[in-house]
């Protein structure tokens, strides 16, 4: 490329495009992107001038993977469909399951209710109005095994969305294998186990951070030796996106968290080639594409830096950012709820183009209501004509080289790194969300998009242009019977009234005395579990040790 | 409207949904309209937030609620202002609410609901037309 010729040229498009500017303006006097990052009319190689291919991008499957993590990627294997879901009592999320399952999805994932999420039992006065509502209702052990009933653990890959209470969710897990005569080693799935994120974004904590770091890493360490396939973590930016942050923000929260977490396991004695390879994550996919698209690799990118120079990794599997994706549910609307289709295939596209490595699509009627069943297989179906019908898993990472695409990966991850440095200059992540710095970014930028859409800056087609005055409203969504909280409660008095109470406050008191100590609290809960004590009395029993997190009024 | 003070608004997230990106952006939007604003924070009790609005003296309360716990918690809220014979303060609910739902709560007191895609600036407008006592 004759460099010189380039500037020329595009020198006489500049003057050529002041002529035009003057008769007609464009759109906007700038355009910007939600991370802050200024779009411009045209990209050049002049945009990465001293880009280096090898170093910035090397091969799929290579260091520092920015174009997948898998040597043949989507060739290979399309990712893994998995549609978020859970709702009312076991019976019926497992009747949902079934139906996924025999409509071609090919991995679990399972909601809790919010009284499971944060470790209350069903009769717990805080749970009222809630049991079943937004999940499952899980109490105990029983539970767990209606849940999956039928369903073979060896033969699935089972993603459960637990944080605080995570331990004892996985155990109650290992406990059903166990009972199926499934050994732990062929156990395939994540739990999400990401605690740091639920103090600026998703709000289901108990316990302060400092005791939840201790849990998660004990989960590190006791998959690491007995249930080695198994994913100890999903680090997420989802919520921290679904809060309201911007993508850049997204991508460096996510992993300043991830750093905390690696930090916390080596500071408890492990090597980091040991439970590196286990760690995964899970983003947004929001509207901006090839903001997107370019967010994935930056995140990749970083985070196999982030592992090798700064952790010392040396076994590549560690450096490998392996991803879920859920399409961006705050990007729909109410209005005009089928348009919401639309606006999920273009973000689940944006993910693929971008290499996840799962993907839940969001449900036209979720600004309503729970989903419902034709909802999800729309969803499901959206999915699968991106995977079989339009071909772009043909090559991999077909964007690549893009000036455009390769400018934005660039300043995203360039951003995202400023933004690490100065959480690290604060004292990590722990230190950063005490603070409410993490928080306050976040709301910020919530408000800040707020505002535009109020303005008519940012169109929301719909709801702020484009409106319909009558509008009709989907049919049957979804309802969840308020009965279901009796069921579980009457489940409840059945389990006390004929498990060995003995039996249970014996293996309460042996994890009382395990919490007070350092030990692993692991082979505890999973004894607590199957002497079939409830998730709310082993996580009270947990709160009598490390206290209750409180957050602080604004 | 009286001069001088200000509205004063208590914004609240009963039960034990997480999601407060909503809330804390009507908050942030009611202050740069001038009010004043308390907000609890998350997992309150219908009782806790009773007991806030009336030791902060607010006028208003705003609740949401996106976790579908809204047709107890929000009725519970004006059962124990009734209660407490408290007849005054203006009620207003958020979230995720399904149309079937809405004639349930505004018969239990809840002046208004605010579903997804609500500009800010109706519910400032709602809350200066409405507001009971100032």
């Amino acid at each position: 490329m004759d460099e010189q010729k380039l500037r020329d040229l595009k020198a006489q498009y500049e003057a050529a495009v002041a002529k035009v500017l003057q008769k007609m303006p464009e759109r906007r006097a700038q355009f910007v992107n939600s991370s802050g990052i200024p779009i411009e009319r045209v990209y050049t190689p002049l945009d990465l001038q001293g880009w280096d291919y090898v170093e910035k991008l090397g091969m799929p499957g290579q260091y520092p993977f920015t174009r997948a993590v898998q040597p043949t990627a989507y060739r290979g294997r399309y990712w893994t469909m998995r549609q978020y879901a859970g709702f009312a009592t076991a019976e019926e999320t497992n009747k949902r399951y079934h139906f996924l399952l025999k409509s071609g999805q090919t991995g679990l994932s399972v909601a809790f209710d919010l009284p499971t999420q944060i470790g209350y039992d069903s009769d717990h006065e805080l749970a009222r109005g809630e049991v079943g509502k937004v999940g499952v209702a899980i109490d105990s052990l029983w539970d767990m095994e209606r849940l999956f009933e039928g369903i073979p653990l060896d033969q699935v890959s089972t993603s459960m969305t637990i944080n605080a209470p995570c331990a004892v969710i996985l155990a109650m897990y290992l406990a059903v294998a166990e009972k199926q005569g499934v050994p732990f080693d062929q156990l395939r799935g994540t739990v999400q186990n990401d605690i740091l994120k639920e103090y600026p974004a998703r709000g289901t904590y108990i316990f302060g951070p400092r005791p939840s770091m201790r849990l998660i890493t004990n989960i590190f360490e006791y998959c690491t030796k007995h249930v080695p396939q198994w994913n100890t973590i999903s680090i997420s930016g989802y919520h921290i996106r679904e809060a309201g942050s911007t993508a850049v923000q997204e991508v460096a929260f996510t992993l300043a968290n991830g750093i905390a977490y690696v930090q916390a396991a080596i500071d408890a004695g492990m090597q980091v080639d040991e439970f590196g390879p286990r760690l995964s994550f899970f983003f947004n996919s929001h509207l901006d594409f090839f903001e997107e698209i370019a967010k994935f690799r930056a995140a990749r990118r970083l985070w196999a830096k982030i592992m090798k120079e700064r952790f010392g990794a040396k076994d590549p599997r560690s450096m490998m950012l392996r991803f879920h994706t859920q399409t961006a549910g705050c990007s729909l609307t109410a209005q005009q709820p089928l348009n919401n289709i639309m606006r999920t295939a273009f973000e689940a596209l944006a993910a693929v183009l971008g290499g996840t490595q799962s993907l839940h699509t969001n449900s036209f009627d979720e600004a309503l209501a729970l989903p419902s069943e034709l909802a999800v297989q729309v969803a499901l179906r959206t999915q699968q004509i991106i995977a079989y019908e339009t071909a772009v898993c043909d090559t991999i990472d077909p964007l690549a080289g893009s000036y455009y695409i390769e400018s934005l990966t660039d300043q995203i991850e360039a951003k995202a790194q400023e933004y690490i440095d100065k959480i690290d200059q604060m004292g990590g992540a722990v230190a950063a969300i005490e603070k409410g710095f993490i928080q306050k970014e976040i709301q910020e930028s919530a408000y800040r998009y707020q505002r535009e859409i109020e303005k008519g800056e940012r169109i929301v087609v719909g709801l702020n242009k484009f409106q319909v005055k009558e509008e009709e409203k989907p049919a049957d969504l979804l309802k969840v019977d308020p009965a279901v909280a009796d069921r579980q409660i009457a489940r409840l008095k059945e389990l006390k009234a004929s498990r060995d109470n003995a039996a249970v406050q014996r293996a309460l008191a042996e994890l009382k005395a395990a919490a007070e100590g350092d030990a692993n609290l692991m082979p505890p809960i999973l004894a607590a579990v199957k002497s079939l004590a409830t998730l709310g009395e082993i996580c009270d029993t947990l709160r009598a040790v490390f206290g209750e997190y409180q957050m602080a009024a604004m | 409207m009286q001069e001088g003070r200000k509205i004063r608004v208590l914004a609240a997230k009963p039960g034990l949904d997480g999601h407060d990106r909503g809330i804390k952006v009507i908050c942030a939007a009611l202050r740069d309209a001038g009010m004043e604003v308390i907000y609890t924070g998350l997992r309150q009790t219908p009782e806790q937030i009773v007991a806030a609005a009336l030791q902060e003296d607010a006028d208003v309360i705003a609740m949401s609620c996106l976790s579908g716990a809204h047709n107890y918690l929000f009725p519970r809220v004006m059962e124990i202002l009734k209660e407490k014979g408290v007849e005054d303060i203006l009620v207003l609910g958020g979230g995720i609410i399904p149309d079937e739902d809405i004639p349930g709560l505004k018969a239990a007191g809840i002046a208004e609901i605010f579903r997804p895609g609500t500009d800010t600036n109706d519910i400032v407008n709602y809350i200066r037309e409405h507001v009971k006592r100032h």
